[in-house]
């Protein structure tokens, strides 16, 4: 959108012909909402943080059962499709439509692996005796860590319409730019679980 | 992608057919006249009086459920409610107040006036701001069922977990409390983000950002703190939610929980959202002054940077609800210190307004009548709150009257004064009808002494030891005569309210069409009245601070101030023939906001009753947001939005009319 820049509508006022923030609107909207999600997280780990140091009643402490390879295998998944999408927004700027499709259905690919990874641990997890209910850590854990596979759900979602949409021709007036606004919200995603690995499964 | 509002994905190349809509059961809906238009406009102003007359319907509710609690309250060893109705009266009462009724009428004005002083055509997300809307009223019928399906919350409007655990509180009422708080919370936060954008890209030619009218300044400054302080209450409400449903033990203090974890989560929402709460009432205030003073406003940048301290600060305090918790010394230490030094910015303002009004010449109209009582109250309010740093002292009236008293001298007389000075300052460009001012004036003097005979008896009570929150008292604790006087005040606040809306009803034949009855000095006084579907014929171009007093008046070569010969209204005003609307594009109305929003309550009532209810909100959530972001925000099918001529459109092959139609919704060329 940003490029074509013929005044069509001389005559409208806030019709956007100026953006005061050079950004648009539709980017400014997903860094402010990025922003709120921030704050989603920060409660989040900190009530897991807090929670951990309360030890437990009963069943087991989910640090005695984290599988840290395994964890940092479906955690370099999920880095490395960062990677990817990158490869898709710098694909659909030269305008490579199709290629920018690889990469955004190997995007929702790598993702999908991390949530399976997430679905295997949670039920390792279940049959080592760590429910949902069982103590303080364990709803911490779950939801902490689903609502991030969650983020990542939605993620998967937007990425495999957009490659869906592709095909139509469906991306809007800007497609590079709607690739990237999906791209920062998924980074955003890949960033927290960088944070939520380090803090919940790494440091004790 | 629901957030790219003004970039539908599926647009067709250029030529082809459009099919209309694109996914879709229905036709997309046209009117924008008619009571259907209401459904589905996406009309900023439309909007905003529906979240205007929600709110006020609201304030109704929650002003009965005060005068239930008065009533009990008004002798001693009241019986007019159980013990347990009392608890959900009061609940109610503040949840109401606070997320049903300011939040959403501060909203109302900010959705009807920020585009209009910033000189745009509407909200940057119009369909995201109709969902906002919609979430809102679902959410708050949703919390509202739960008194017909076996008792309303009971928790209090700050539902302390584990107080609000299914061992104390063993109704579904919490339950409705949490998700309804949750689908409000999602609607504020759509609708922050949506404002946020609205005044950062938005702005006409010259109006920079400290040109903007203080009032559009205020509103920024609360809906950043909306988009950061809702996800705190929104983690807070979902451990809630995850401990009543489904036996998780983030507030099982069996297991061991921390009963201060819901206390921090809930503050560091609960601080900011009292700024939320009365920032914006002091930007309407902001504007009401300067017009009425016919001054401009004194020390416009030092009010401007006190609200954004303000912000800032407002996250530092949040512990000095907490005091009596036993969070160690330390920690009581500097957050009385922080406590008392956000007095500092709002003392700025006090004396901001003083100096606008000094040596002004004043017109006592009602709005300036309700601008200067919360100039007073909210002093008094802001005074009391200053006592609260005082840890010792605030340690003796935490949870008593002196509190209760505090905060609704700061919420009842900021606050409302504030929106009530912005009701009659406004209403004339809103519906082109004046509110009569000689029942405006009997509305503020009910109001002003209701006020003070109810709140101002409660300091005297907390320092007494009257608990809040008790559902009754005995005689001989000194109360008896106090608490009576409160109860009378809280009729007359009742008298009050039906004085304003008898004048609501009276105002239906004083219709004007003056465009600037107030001879204000901001834009929407610059077009005509009530406010024309397209906001403005042309885009603006602003030059200075109070632009519209600039256009109005000029300083001759005397040095002396006089009016402009000619002063050019911005859309035809009065009796001149209407604009065109045929050349003007507008966002077109969609039942998708609508239908999206109202898949949250559908997985609400899921969660609570039957799961598969859960599936099918789900799955109209899903079909929803789809629908909405393969629709185009303007439709190729209507009426309007086709008139540009050839001569405007893009050179051939570089866009489709299609994506000239995208346009008008604000996306950045």
């Amino acid at each position: 959108m940003s490029t074509s820049a013929s005044p069509t509508l001389e005559s409208t006022p806030g019709s956007g012909h100026h953006s005061a923030t050079g950004l648009s609107n539709a980017k400014l909207a997903m860094w402010a909402f990025l922003g709120s999600d921030c704050m989603l997280f920060g409660g989040l780990i900190s009530t897991f943080l807090l929670l951990r140091t309360k030890g437990v009643v009963r069943g087991p402490e989910v640090k005695d059962l984290y599988d840290i390879p395994f964890t940092s295998v479906s955690s370099f998944m999920l880095l490395m499709s960062s990677l990817t999408m990158v490869l898709a927004v710098s694909a659909i700027r030269r305008g490579d439509l199709a290629r920018c499709r690889v990469w955004l259905v190997a995007t929702a690919v790598l993702g999908a692996l991390f949530v399976s990874g997430q679905v295997y641990e949670f039920t390792a997890f279940y049959n080592e005796g760590l429910g949902f209910t069982t103590n303080l850590q364990s709803s911490a854990f779950y939801v902490l860590t689903g609502f991030h596979g969650t983020h990542v759900g939605v993620g998967i979602l937007i990425l495999g319409s957009l490659a869906a949409m592709g095909d139509r021709d469906g991306l809007g007036p800007s497609p590079a730019e709607t690739v990237e606004i999906a791209g920062l919200y998924w980074h955003f995603v890949d960033v927290v679980w960088i944070i939520i690995f380090t803090v919940v499964y790494l440091i004790r | 992608m629901a957030l790219t509002d003004e970039r539908p994905m599926l647009e067709l190349a250029a030529g082809d057919p459009v099919a209309s809509p694109p996914l879709g059961v229905f036709r997309r809906p046209q009117a924008i006249t008619g009571w259907r238009s209401w459904f589905t406009s996406v009309d900023h102003k439309k909007i905003g009086i529906m979240y205007g007359a929600s709110a006020m319907a609201f304030f109704a509710i929650g002003g009965l459920e005060a005068l239930l609690i008065r009533a009990q309250l008004a002798v001693p060893d009241g019986e007019v409610l159980s013990a347990e109705a009392y608890n959900q009266a009061f609940t109610l009462h503040g949840t109401t107040m606070v997320f049903l009724v300011i939040i959403p009428v501060l909203a109302a004005f900010a959705n009807y006036f920020i585009p209009i002083m910033i000189g745009a055509r509407d909200v940057a997300f119009p369909r995201m701001n109709a969902y906002s809307y919609w979430a809102f009223i679902f959410g708050g019928l949703f919390l509202y069922c739960s008194v017909l399906l076996g008792g309303g919350p009971d928790g209090g409007w700050f539902a302390y977990a584990p107080n609000t655990s299914v061992t104390w509180s063993p109704g579904r009422g919490m339950d409705f409390w949490t998700l309804g708080l949750i689908m409000t919370g999602i609607a504020s936060t759509v609708g922050a983000v949506n404002l946020i954008v609205t005044c950062l890209n938005m702005r006409a030619p010259g109006m920079t950002l400290l040109r903007m009218p203080v009032f559009v300044w205020m509103s920024l400054v609360a809906q950043f703190l909306l988009l950061f302080a809702l996800p705190v209450i929104t983690v807070a409400l979902f451990l809630l939610m995850f401990d009543r449903l489904f036996g998780a033990n983030f507030f099982n203090v069996d297991a061991g929980a921390d009963p201060l974890l819901w206390q921090h989560l809930f503050w560091i929402f609960g601080h900011p959202e009292v700024y939320i709460l009365v920032l914006p009432a002091f930007g309407i205030v902001s504007e009401v002054i300067p017009v009425f003073a016919r001054k401009p406003l004194f020390g416009y940048y030092a009010m401007v940077l006190s609200g954004i301290a303000i912000g800032f600060m407002g996250w530092g305090v949040w512990v000095h609800h907490m005091f009596a918790t036993g969070v160690g010394p330390v920690t009581v230490a500097a957050f009385s210190l922080t406590t008392m030094f956000i007095a500092v910015p709002t003392g700025v303002k006090i004396f901001n307004w003083l100096g606008t009004l000094w040596q002004g010449k004043l017109t006592l109209d009602a709005p300036m009548l309700f601008a200067i009582g919360l100039v007073g109250l909210f002093t008094i309010g802001g005074l009391s709150g200053v006592t609260h740093s005082v840890a010792a002292s605030d340690t003796q009236q935490t949870d008593t009257y002196y509190i209760v008293a505090h905060f609704h001298y700061v919420l009842f007389g900021g606050s409302m004064f504030g929106i009530f000075a912005g009701m009659y300052y406004w209403w004339p460009k809103i519906f082109g009808r004046l509110l009569s001012d000689r029942i405006g004036k009997v509305h503020f003097w009910l109001m002003f002494v209701g006020a003070n005979l109810t709140f101002g008896p409660m300091h005297i009570l907390g320092l007494q030891g009257m608990a809040r929150r008790q559902a009754s008292y005995s005689s001989g604790y000194g109360w008896d005569f106090w608490n009576l006087v409160a109860s009378v005040g809280s009729v007359v606040i009742a008298l009050s309210f039906l004085t304003f809306l008898y004048n609501v009803w009276h105002s239906r034949h004083a219709v004007t069409n003056d465009p600037d009855p107030w001879d204000g000095r901001t834009l929407e006084w610059a077009i005509a009245s009530p406010t024309p579907v397209q906001n403005f014929d042309a885009e603006v171009t602003v030059g200075h601070l109070d632009e519209w007093w600039h256009r109005k008046y000029e300083e001759g070569a005397d040095g002396v101030l006089r009016r402009r010969d000619e002063i050019t209204y911005l859309t035809p005003v009065r009796d001149e023939t209407p604009t065109d609307l045929s050349t003007i594009h507008l966002p077109s109305p969609s039942y998708w906001p609508m239908l999206s929003a109202l898949a949250l309550p559908i997985i609400g009532f899921g969660l609570l009753y039957t799961y598969w209810l859960c599936l099918v909100g789900g799955l109209l959530l899903v079909g929803a947001t789809y629908g909405w972001g393969l629709e185009p925000s303007v439709d190729p099918d209507a009426g309007h939005g086709h008139g540009h001529d050839d001569a405007h459109d893009p050179p051939a092959g570089e866009s489709s009319p299609a994506e000239a139609d995208d346009e008008l919704a604000g996306a950045p060329r």
